[in-house]
């Protein structure tokens, strides 16, 4: 099952090698990794997916709470949660196409962030499995390059993870 | 202004503040200052080994036996690359060590540099904590935090990277009290209420087994484990780490169990109804196959102190965090106040099903062979010694027999490496254990392919007159390699076969020691004996074995514990 972690580090050099080496270490997946400092700079904030058997993944949890320089992990499928991703996708755009793929970032509320003659450069925010959906509306041979982010998640609520 | 202290002696004052007493290094450029620092100073003791591998067994040794962190310096580079096994031993041994190691200047790292490895890239994976120095004024609280996320939570090694520039400038020198870190707060005490359901659990018991592990060792707890076991009259079963932790000599020892464990405590834990897990990590070389393990219905108790330990390889019952030697305190407490007493005569019938499985006596060998059997020397070694030495061991059969004949009653005296099964661990760590333990008697039990691993260290032992009794059990093959070929690969004995061997004798002669060659069962007693009256001199008798001795019972690889191959 697809789990999504988040969790509050030192913001220190090395962290985030130590959460990446612990994956590779025990054999667990990543399917995405975002970090970046937050409102207090001592701190990084994370968020991981993952997949794995509620065992493994609780397996995770410990063995990331044990790295020294991580201050609190939690897995955000205890509860209800937020999760978005960023998508920059640049897509060849000529003659009808471009009236088509327009429409298609409207739906998907999404915006057309640069413009050429032939291309556009859409960026499009949701879940993980919007953003595929939309890949997947797309002709597949009109996609020239995408970019993502990795998935942020955040609890909902009053459910707050701070120090 | 107060005076200002450079890295190097920031470093060694830091050494004096904690009390160490004896560290266990080899100098290089990178620790250069640091090594002037030490030469000017004398209360921390300085052991020159000879291979960096040996710096770190030997402070492994000395915090083990002694209940103190080890200390190691090492250079830069190779230095370091040298130490990864020692470090990579301790760790899965959740040995407390401090390994303070040179590095390149700041301005040179990166950019390959004499000397220079990714020291803090290369540790990662094989230290609870590893931190880079790049700022003289972190120096001082960086290595107190070593020493306090070293001899914390569960125990292991950390590494201080100092750059040779670091070691070089100047600062103020403060040396805190303690440290707090938001990030590391290991828990101590156990939940009261899960102390409370395994108390119901423990006395609702008809069949129950104690399994006890390294974490007794490490938490000084084998008193509360000895109590907990008596008031209840339930078998206590300690694996390889935690051998001493419960009275081998005690009748409710069922001795060693796993791989190698008697058969009645691989029996007793396979149909047990109530298990207590305590500081113990059910590894594969303790329960066998997992699954074949699970077969059996039985409710599991687990203390210790790693919740990553608990329920990683087998689903617990009742999980309880926290420190050994506390959760046992409490249990014991809880068990008195509670008004249900165990179930007696259930009790009493488990124990005439375990005398049942004890009269099988799993340990048996040829007691009237014309050569000699390894086992013989151990079970020798114990008679003369009266089980008071401290022993440590190399890795392969005589390490097993090691385990299975000498029977210990106390914790801290049987030093092995058990997780990582580092062979050249036994002699370095015996100095160490020597060195904590200056009165006491050390034994190294090892074999002719693991003492070659670090056999240069015959020369510490000479310039620091360290007394060692080196048992060399010698059967011309790596014995355990051997007996899996045997069992396992159709008798080809690929490489396993010890050629052109050094004359024993004539090698701890050159290194200034005694030498004795024993062949002959007969002569055990004698060498042993005279080996031990030379109290001032480290004897290494080299005991001529029987090639084909094979360590019983065994628990093939990915099989159950009750699928012991037997004598």
């Amino acid at each position: 099952m697809r789990h999504i972690i988040s969790l509050l580090m030192e913001n220190e050099a090395g962290a985030l090698s130590r959460v990446a080496g612990l994956f590779s270490a025990r054999g667990y997946n990543i399917e995405s990794l975002s970090v970046a400092p937050t409102e207090d700079p001592t701190l990084s904030r994370m968020t991981l997916v993952t997949i794995g058997s509620d065992e493994v993944v609780e397996q995770v949890t410990k063995q990331l709470n044990k790295l020294i320089e991580v201050v609190k992990v939690i897995d955000l499928n205890d509860g209800n949660h937020i999760e978005r991703e960023l998508m920059l996708v640049k897509v060849r755009a000529i003659d009808s196409d471009r009236e088509e793929i327009k429409r298609l970032t409207e739906i998907f509320r999404g915006s057309i962030i640069d413009v050429t003659d032939k291309s556009y450069t859409i960026e499009l925010t949701g879940t993980s499995s919007k953003l595929d959906a939309f890949l997947d509306a797309v002709k597949r041979s009109a996609v020239l390059e995408t970019v993502r982010t990795g998935a942020s998640g955040i609890g909902r609520g009053e459910w707050i993870l701070k120090v | 202004m107060s005076v200002e202290l450079t890295g190097a002696e920031i470093t060694i004052r830091c050494l004096q503040e904690e009390g160490v007493q004896c560290i266990f290094g080899y100098p290089g450029g990178a620790v250069l200052f640091i090594y002037d620092e030490l030469f000017k100073q004398d209360k921390v003791r300085h052991i020159l080994v000879r291979h960096e591998q040996a710096a770190l067994h030997a402070a492994d040794g000395y915090a083990r036996s002694s209940n103190n962190v080890g200390v190691a310096l090492v250079t830069s580079g190779p230095g370091l690359t040298n130490a990864v096994t020692g470090i990579a031993t301790a760790y899965m041994d959740s040995i407390p060590l401090v390994i303070i190691s040179g590095q390149v200047p700041t301005s040179a790292i990166g950019l390959d540099a004499f000397q220079e490895v990714d020291t803090v890239g290369i540790t990662r994976p094989c230290v609870k904590h590893n931190f880079l120095v790049k700022d003289i004024k972190d120096l001082a609280e960086t290595i107190k935090k070593a020493f306090y996320i070293a001899s914390t939570g569960r125990p292991g090694p950390v590494l201080v990277d100092i750059p040779k520039d670091i070691s070089q400038q100047k600062t103020q020198f403060i040396y805190p009290d303690k440290v707090v870190m938001r990030s590391y707060n290991p828990v101590v005490k156990g939940h009261s209420r899960q102390i409370k359901k395994a108390a119901e659990l423990i006395l609702s018991a008809k069949r129950p087994m104690i399994y006890a592990g390294g974490g007794v060792i490490l938490s000084n707890a084998s008193a509360q484990l000895t109590e907990l076991a008596q008031i209840l009259d339930f078998p206590c079963t300690t694996t390889l780490m935690g051998l001493g932790g419960y009275p081998a000599t005690d009748k409710q020892s069922l001795g060693m169990l796993g791989m190698h464990g008697t058969y009645e405590a691989n029996m007793a834990m396979q149909y047990c109804d109530v298990l207590v897990a305590v500081g113990a990590r059910f590894d594969d070389r303790v329960i066998g196959n997992p699954k074949h393990f699970s077969n059996e219905n039985r409710k599991i108790i687990h203390i210790d102190i790693d919740p990553s330990s608990i329920s990683k390889r087998v689903k617990v019952d009742v999980p309880i965090v926290g420190d050994v030697l506390d959760v046992l305190k409490e249990l014991i407490k809880t068990l008195k106040t509670e008004k249900t007493k165990p179930d007696q005569p259930a009790i009493k019938d488990w124990w005439k099903q375990i005398d049942l499985w004890r009269e099988r006596d799993c340990l048996k060998f040829d007691r009237d062979s014309k050569i000699i059997k390894p086992q013989m020397v151990i079970e020798r070694l114990y008679h003369i010694t009266k089980g008071d030495a401290f022993i440590t061991s190399d890795v392969g059969q005589h390490q097993m027999w090691a385990a299975q004949f000498y029977k210990f009653d106390k914790p801290r005296r049987w030093i092995n490496s058990g997780g990582l099964g580092t062979m050249g661990f036994g002699m370095p760590a015996a100095m160490g254990v020597q060195l904590a333990n200056p009165k006491g008697k050390v034994a190294c039990i090892t074999g002719e392919a693991s003492i070659q691993m670090c056999i240069q260290e015959l020369s510490t032992c000479k310039q620091y007159k360290l007394p060692l009794k080196i048992v060399n059990l010698n059967n011309r093959y790596m014995g355990m390699v051997r007996q899996w070929q045997e069992f396992f690969h159709g008798n080809r004995y690929a490489e396993s076969y010890m050629d052109a061997l050094p004359d024993f004798v004539k090698l701890a002669e050159s290194y200034g020691h005694v030498g004795m060659k024993i062949e002959r069962p007969e002569d055990i007693d004698d060498a042993l004996k005279e080996a031990f009256k030379l109290k001032d001199r480290l004897v290494f008798m080299d005991f001529i074995t029987d090639q084909t001795e094979n360590v019983f019972p065994m628990v093939p690889g990915g099989k159950g514990l009750s699928e012991m191959i037997l004598v």
